[in-house]
């Protein structure tokens, strides 16, 4: 019986969102892929000095087009009391302005038949856990009624959307969202910053100063900014080699950034390490290898809790790593000896050039901690994440032992410069999620609504992060490279082997002398 | 319940958009083969990869190759191809003679980063070529299982870049090289290979310009192959599949594009624990395999105009079990003996090479065993092209060698 009706109730979902039942698993996942842009007409499209990009940016005093209008009340009131994980998959935000059709067509024969497990599974649980669990969204632009006070640092309150977190084995953290306007100022601040600075390193790649590998963060950049605003300086950050925006937020200036892309002696591993391998004080790098740095991270958290520092680690790993067995080793021994460290998979959806559902049999990462409670966020929104970062150090800090965390957030670029990040997605649906639901254009719409910056403003704050990154891009690219010095050539290898006391240079007049 | 595991897998795997594979990463990377020298640069030129005799460039230079079968000499067919290409018709050929060989890696099903497999989905479905997770440890033992099934189960596995293979250390060293050995001969994993890019590129950086072959070197039970050019990569990469050992396969990366040959069009094998001589000499004997094959040229062709030495340069092609006879012969005849790698000097194939050498050719020997190798530092960026063995380099230790 209940297998019926969860049929019945799929079919109508399906149908009720536009969907043809009629299509075969495989032309339902064609579809899926090639999804045409989605409706949003009301959005309006910027060009932004700060960020170089299109940036959307909504029409004040109109109401965002609610799919969710297109449902009879009745269905409706069904839709709220599915539980998470039914919904998760069908991916329908209950009352999310705007979901993409890409991912309601998602609702294959196969992917049903998933679903309908996933309820069963789920229905097993107590019915106040299935209820409290609600599918997250990935809007960073809806508003939600808030006026700022006059006073830069006066606190007030922001109603987080109710769709910004789903958590497993655990209750969630408020929706209430304190602020102040210098703080959210700041954070758009941050956020541009970040975006201009990795399109200087996209620039810098294609006029081939910079080499080799480069991983762009464009689209994450809420996780790396709502993360540190959570936490101090002496709370633990290490993450993969998706890492420029850490790696500024934690405090590298951009020119020690972009000098170490250009392999410059000023570069912040002194040219040695490339994009992918970035350090900074309590910020244990970029690392190369996928999944590598999260049991690294356990470590590291252990090593808080043994000298009895009050700090948190983040282990940070993308949807692609959360597969590998390391992740998983990583886990039991952080809760087998409740180690303060948070684990989060950023969820861009694609690990390399492979979807997450086809990488992975449960891409709810955040309940991949099996023992170990999650949290699902809203990576699209700086202000949730900034939220669930510090509920998770206040949890994990206080004894309790490590969180899963999994932020959905969506890179525009491809996995790395060499590729175009287009060919497993569709430009659709890239251009869809950069105008819709892009974290920077989203904060951007808020300040707005909540009389916190004037357009004025906001152009302003543009123009200054413009004034202040370009410059120092500028200097990284006059930086000389690194000396053919012993001291320079040789300097912090563990141990010294095969060095050469001289070495013939490029022409015989050229040698080297490196004995001391 | 083989076919099950299989198509349960690849249903995961399958690929999002079969229409539109994945457009070469790779293809996007600017040309960047040689050290960069000044204009006066006297040994360290570009290497012309499209005049190296090391590479067969017309059709009879290729089908003159006594180690190919005489139906490929006879029948003259040849294709201009690069190592990528004779890689992808070697895996084709593979899957179109042998049912029961699957190809499986990270994004394999998209053609992989390098085009290696590209279109093999389309002809084989997706049952036999997929897409796996990112799990280097996964892969391997799964690859493992599957050979160590049935006797003739082909398995062919890709690590996305050598540098990625470390996690499935466990899996290639305990399982893979021991498993026939420890089964008492009832079990085996040798329809296994394992293919991986290897050596620098000028700016992979830490992870993806190393050479990890020595340390497969070290495992009774496995056998590493490295070859220098598309025609070697593709009987090599044949050979290697239908050896019924595991297989480690490394594909120098830098040559993906940069070397072209003719490449015979039909199904062919070079042999396995087999090196070959490039250039016949007789004043001293230069191993080498994979890229710095063309580094070793530029460095004799120096020697013989300035110091008129003549280099004899052999490929070693199957660095392990390695070809002893063909080395020891040339170093009894030249009387020296220099050994030329990427990978870092410290426990590298050259200290082996070297000590059999002495152990073997001692009276013959004139001079101490040179090596020319990576330094005992890890690959940074901006110091890739210091770290790599240069035609300086080469040249300088052929001089010391010579005039010892």
């Amino acid at each position: 019986m209940p297998t019926t009706l969860t049929k019945w109730l799929g079919r109508r979902i399906f149908r009720a969102f536009g969907g043809n039942n009629n299509l075969t698993g495989a032309q339902q996942i064609k579809s899926h892929v090639s999804a045409p842009p989605p409706i949003e007409s009301n959005c309006v499209q910027t060009r932004s000095p700060a960020t170089d990009s299109l940036i959307p940016r909504r029409r004040r005093h109109q109401q965002p087009h609610h799919l969710r209008h297109h449902l009879p009340q009745s269905l409706l009131r069904i839709v709220d009391l599915l539980p998470s994980g039914f919904l998760s998959f069908l991916r329908l935000r209950p009352s999310t302005s705007s979901s993409p059709p890409s991912d309601i067509t998602m609702l294959a024969s196969q992917s049903r038949k998933a679903a309908l497990n996933a309820f069963r599974s789920s229905s097993r649980k107590p019915l106040v856990a299935a209820l409290s669990a609600r599918s997250v969204s990935v809007d960073a632009t809806a508003s939600q009624d808030a006026q700022a006070p006059e006073d830069p640092d006066k606190p007030f309150t922001i109603k987080l959307l109710s769709q910004s977190f789903d958590a497993y084995n655990i209750e969630p953290p408020s929706l209430d969202f304190v602020t102040t306007k210098n703080e959210l100022i700041n954070m758009y601040n941050d956020m541009a910053a970040v975006r201009r600075m990795e399109f200087a390193a996209d620039r810098l790649y294609k006029e081939r100063k910079i080499r080799g590998f480069c991983h762009l963060s464009v689209g994450q950049e809420a996780v790396a900014v709502g993360m540190e605003k959570a936490i101090t300086p002496d709370d633990q950050v290490i993450t993969s080699y998706r890492c420029h925006g850490f790696a500024y937020m934690r405090g590298a200036s951009v020119k020690s950034v972009i000098a170490e892309l250009l392999g410059r002696r000023e570069g912040i591993a002194y040219g040695k390490g490339g994009s992918m391998h970035m350090f900074a004080k309590s910020f244990y790098g970029g690392n190369g290898i996928v999944g590598a740095q999260v049991p690294v991270g356990a470590g590291i958290g252990f090593a808080m809790k043994y000298l009895g520092r009050p700090n948190v680690t983040f282990a940070l790993y993308g949807d692609g790593a959360a597969n590998q067995g390391q992740v998983f080793e990583a886990f039991n021994m952080s809760k087998l000896w409740n180690i303060p460290v948070v684990f989060c998979c950023e969820n861009n959806k694609y690990g390399m050039g492979t979807s997450a559902a086809r990488s992975s049999a449960l891409t709810e990462y955040h309940q991949r901690g099996q023992y170990i409670p999650g949290l699902k966020v809203n990576g699209m929104d700086v202000l949730a994440v900034k939220q669930a970062c510090a509920w998770a150090k206040e949890y994990t800090t206080s004894g309790k032992g490590p969180l899963v965390m999994e932020f959905l957030t969506y890179r525009y670029g491809g996995h790395s410069m060499s590729d175009p990040g287009t060919s497993y997605r569709t430009r659709d649906e890239v251009s869809w999620m950069r105008t819709n639901q892009d974290a920077i254009a989203g904060l951007r719409t808020r300040l707005l609504d909540w009389g916190v910056a004037t357009e004025e403003e906001i152009k302003e704050l543009d123009k200054k992060v413009k004034d202040a990154v370009d410059p120092e891009v500028a200097a990284a690219e006059a930086a000389p490279v690194p000396d053919n010095t012993r001291k320079v050539l040789f300097e912090d290898i563990y141990t010294r082997g095969s060095e050469p006391d001289w070495l013939r240079g490029r022409t015989a007049e050229e040698t080297y002398y490196y004995k001391e | 319940m083989r076919r099950k595991a299989v198509s349960l897998l690849s249903r995961v795997a399958r690929p999002s958009a079969l229409q539109s594979p994945l457009v070469a990463p790779i293809a996007s990377l600017p040309r960047y083969y040689s050290s960069h020298g000044p204009p006066n640069a006297k040994l360290n030129q570009p290497i012309q990869y499209n005049t190296s005799t090391y590479l067969s460039h017309t059709a009879a230079t290729t089908l003159a190759n006594p180690e190919l079968p005489a139906s490929i000499r006879t029948s003259g067919n040849t294709t201009r191809q690069n190592l990528y290409q004779s890689i992808n018709s070697a895996l084709s050929t593979a899957l179109s003679t042998d049912e029961r060989a699957i190809l499986f890696g990270e994004d394999v099903a998209f053609g992989g980063v390098f085009r290696c497999s590209t279109n093999l989905l389309d002809k084989f479905g997706p049952d036999r070529v997929f897409n796996t997770p990112l799990n280097e440890l996964g892969i391997i033992g799964f690859g493992i299982g599957y050979a160590a099934h049935h006797d003739s189960n082909t398995a062919i596995a890709e690590i996305q870049f050598g540098d990625y293979v470390y996690p499935a250390f466990d899996q290639i060293v305990n399982e893979a090289a021991k498993y026939r050995y420890r089964g008492a001969g009832e079990f085996s994993c040798g329809g296994l290979t394992i293919r991986m890019p290897v050596m620098g590129v000028g700016h992979g950086a830490l992870y993806h310009s190393q050479s990890p072959e020595a340390f497969f070197c070290h495992v009774p039970g496995l056998k590493v192959v490295i070859p220098r050019g598309p025609v070697q990569a593709k009987g090599l990469l044949l050979a290697s599949i239908r050896e019924r050992n595991p297989v480690i396969f490394m594909e120098p990366k830098i040559l993906y594009r940069a070397a072209v040959e003719e490449v015979p069009v039909d199904d062919y094998e070079l042999p396995l624990e087999k090196a070959e001589i490039l250039a016949k000499g007789s004043d001293v004997t230069v191993i080498s395999y994979g890229t710095t094959v063309y580094t070793v040229e530029l460095a004799a062709k120096a020697a013989k105009e300035t110091l008129g030495v003549s280099v004899e340069v052999i490929d070693l092609r199957t660095i392990y079990p390695w070809d002893k006879e063909t080395i020891f012969e040339s170093v009894k005849k030249t009387g020296r003996c220099v050994i030329v790698h990427e990978a870092s000097k410290s426990g590298g194939v050259g200290g082996e090479i070297a000590a059999c050498v002495q152990e073997e050719c001692f009276l013959r020997l004139e001079a101490p065993v040179g090596r020319v190798a990576g330094f005992d530092a890890p690959m940074g960026l901006i110091f890739e092209q210091f770290n790599l063995p240069d035609v300086a380099r080469v040249f300088d230790t052929i001089k010391k060698t010579v005039e010892y």
